[in-house]
């Protein structure tokens, strides 16, 4: 019985914004199938009553001095774009032809 | 082969400072090194020769002026590909980031430079370190210098395989889930996962945020501790850093090479043998054990039985957190994109176009694993128990260290496997990390020191010590007593043993 269905995994690659191919989605279902199998162990604590633990050592806010620092210039900033224009990032368009 | 790459980095910095030889010598003889050897290994996917000489004229001309600025002043390394780097590529062995030269340097590799430490280039690594093989890497495998046709570990095999074929003396790793450590098993290198936050992950292109640390990969526990000492230590630009000196790793080293553990307890973690586990590991493991026994230590069985949970829990958080940290490769500031100039495409076209183009399947598969992780639905049975997990591993930590001083248990369960055999079954080589995962999930520190060959294979095997969180002084003092009864009993040091690699001809 395979915990996680072809179509799912189409759904969660569309989410995760990866146009995967058809030979992927086989390839993954059956994979992740298994590794999901095998991690599902960690259910056998869910019903005892442990807190969880998101981060290995306590997370506090760190603060610092409001004064200005060197930051990256324009020039750095925009040194790896796929596209600059004009001193800024240029992007594909944003909206759909509907909209 | 030149006597100069053979030397430990510690004998390097002694002679570069005394000036009995250069900086620029060294590292010509290691470039040197690079160009006949690595066409067979491929440790590197970048190598800066030029700016390495230049550091390392620098370092000559401040020492002649009676400045010498660390104690591994002059000293070259072999930096993994995961951390920025202003003047190299920053690819973390992805198409993603193919020729991304970073506008900032990590924080790990601005001390480099400040302590005189000469960046060679940088290492190969599975990509976004997603991997225990560095064959996921978009440039193609590391070779392990054991042996051409097998792995030599990951992700950061590219670091351990330059120390292995004495590219570099010295490494840089990150270990998100046994990262160092492994690739240091199975090449018969140190490697150290220091206490997370002990080394700032500020410039460290992120996995999984909450597990990866950056650490010192050597040839010796000295020449680890002493680069451990150049990167860790409080980083106000990583809010994660703790703000506490750093323990003391090189009085621990000098200590323990000694030879003297009476008074250490040492706990053996009775869940991580039996099946699954190589016989030859496993004697391996029991004789470095009855080695520490010689040197004075006191050694008891220590039972951790969350520790089996581990794993599983480790492939639910650690793909969780990537699917988030990859978000940002979104092809609009920096990286790949796919499309420019289709003015029919949307930008979320371009994105999904990209990142499909740009990632590789091991990639796919945890961005889209964590992605149902962290679905509704789904996210108390998995994401949830896997961080309830977390918190009962660090419980049998706490307690285990009642008793002992520290853990040890082999750092994987196989000697280097062939590469291929386990690229088509993901959760195979997901089961290289089983020992190695709970130190990253429960943020303690822990280090992988050689422990001699396999008699089946004659690879070599690793031993793991795994300390409390900011004790990592005692990790480095049991390895280096247990590295110089293993050298002298074996009647030298074990990585004088790899094979001699055929220079290629250009």
């Amino acid at each position: 019985m395979p915990s996680i269905s072809r179509d799912e995994v189409a759904h969660l690659a569309r989410l995760a914004r990866l146009a995967v191919t058809e030979d992927e989605l086989d390839l993954f279902a059956g994979q992740l199938d298994v590794i999901l199998q095998s991690v599902a162990r960690v259910g056998e604590v869910a019903s005892q009553d442990v807190p969880p633990t998101s981060h290995a050592v306590p997370l506090t806010n760190v603060f610092r001095e409001d004064v200005v620092r060197p930051g990256l210039t324009q020039q750095q900033a925009l040194s790896g774009a796929p596209a600059a224009e004009d001193g800024r990032f240029r992007v594909p368009r944003i909206l759909g032809e509907e909209q | 082969m030149s006597d100069l790459i053979r030397q430990t980095a510690a004998e390097l910095a002694a002679k570069i400072a005394a000036r009995e030889v250069s900086s620029v010598e060294v590292t010509q003889a290691h470039l040197d090194r690079i160009t006949a050897v690595d066409p067979a290994v491929h440790a590197f996917l970048h190598v800066d020769a030029e700016g390495a000489l230049a550091a390392a004229r620098k370092v000559d001309e401040d020492i002649a002026q009676g400045h010498v600025a660390s104690p591994l002043a002059g000293v070259p390394l072999a930096l993994k590909d995961v951390l920025t780097t202003q003047d190299m590529p920053t690819t973390c062995g992805s198409k993603m980031l193919e020729g991304w030269v970073p506008p900032y340097d990590a924080t790990v590799t601005r001390r480099l430079r400040e302590a005189g430490v000469i960046i060679l280039g940088k290492t190969n690594m599975d990509e976004f370190a997603m991997g225990s093989s560095t064959e996921n890497s978009a440039y193609g495998p590391t070779r392990n210098p054991w042996d051409l046709d097998r792995i030599p570990g990951g992700s950061g095999g590219g670091s351990s395989a330059a120390l292995a074929a004495f590219e570099a003396p010295l490494a840089i790793g990150t270990d998100t889930g046994g990262s160092i450590r492994q690739p240091g098993a199975v090449t018969g290198t140190v490697g150290v996962k220091p206490t997370y936050g002990g080394v700032s992950r500020y410039g460290l292109v992120a996995f999984s945020s909450s597990l990866d640390q950056a650490g010192p990969c050597a040839r010796t526990v000295l020449d680890a501790a002493l680069l451990h000492e150049v990167i860790a230590g409080h980083d106000p630009l990583d809010s994660t850093s703790i703000d506490q000196p750093v323990p003391a790793v090189v009085a621990a080293a000098r200590a323990g090479a000694a030879g003297d553990l009476s008074g250490v307890k040492v706990g053996v973690v009775r869940e991580f043998r039996g099946e699954g586990y190589q016989p030859g590991v496993v004697a391996a493991f029991d004789t470095a054990v009855d080695q520490l026994r010689k040197l004075g230590a006191e050694v008891v069985e220590v039972s951790c039985p969350s520790f089996t949970l581990a794993l599983p829990a480790y492939y639910l958080i650690a793909p969780s957190e990537c699917s988030s940290n990859l978000a940002r490769f979104d092809a609009m500031r920096y990286g790949l994109r796919v499309g420019e100039g289709d003015a029919a495409l949307s930008a979320e076209q371009v994105m999904s176009l990209t990142r499909e183009a740009g990632f590789g399947p091991e990639v796919k598969r945890r961005v889209i694993l964590g992605t149902y992780a962290l679905s509704a639905g789904y996210y108390d049975a998995y994401y949830g128990s896997a961080q309830k997990v977390r918190t009962l591993i660090s419980r049998d930590f706490a307690a285990a260290y009642e008793q002992v001083d520290v853990l040890v248990a082999p750092t994987t369960p196989t000697t280097a496997f062939p590469i291929g055999e386990r690229v088509g079954d993901p959760m195979q080589m997901y089961l290289a990390d089983l020992c190695t995962i709970p130190s990253n999930l429960a943020g303690n520190a822990a280090m992988s020191v050689p422990c001699g060959l396999s008699e089946e294979d004659g690879l070599p095997v690793g031993f793991q010590i795994m300390a409390p969180a900011l004790a990592d002084d005692r990790m480095y003092r049991v390895a280096a007593a247990y590295e110089v009864a293993r050298d002298a009993a074996a009647g030298g040091a074990l990585i004088h043993r790899v094979p001699e690699l055929e220079a290629s001809a250009r």
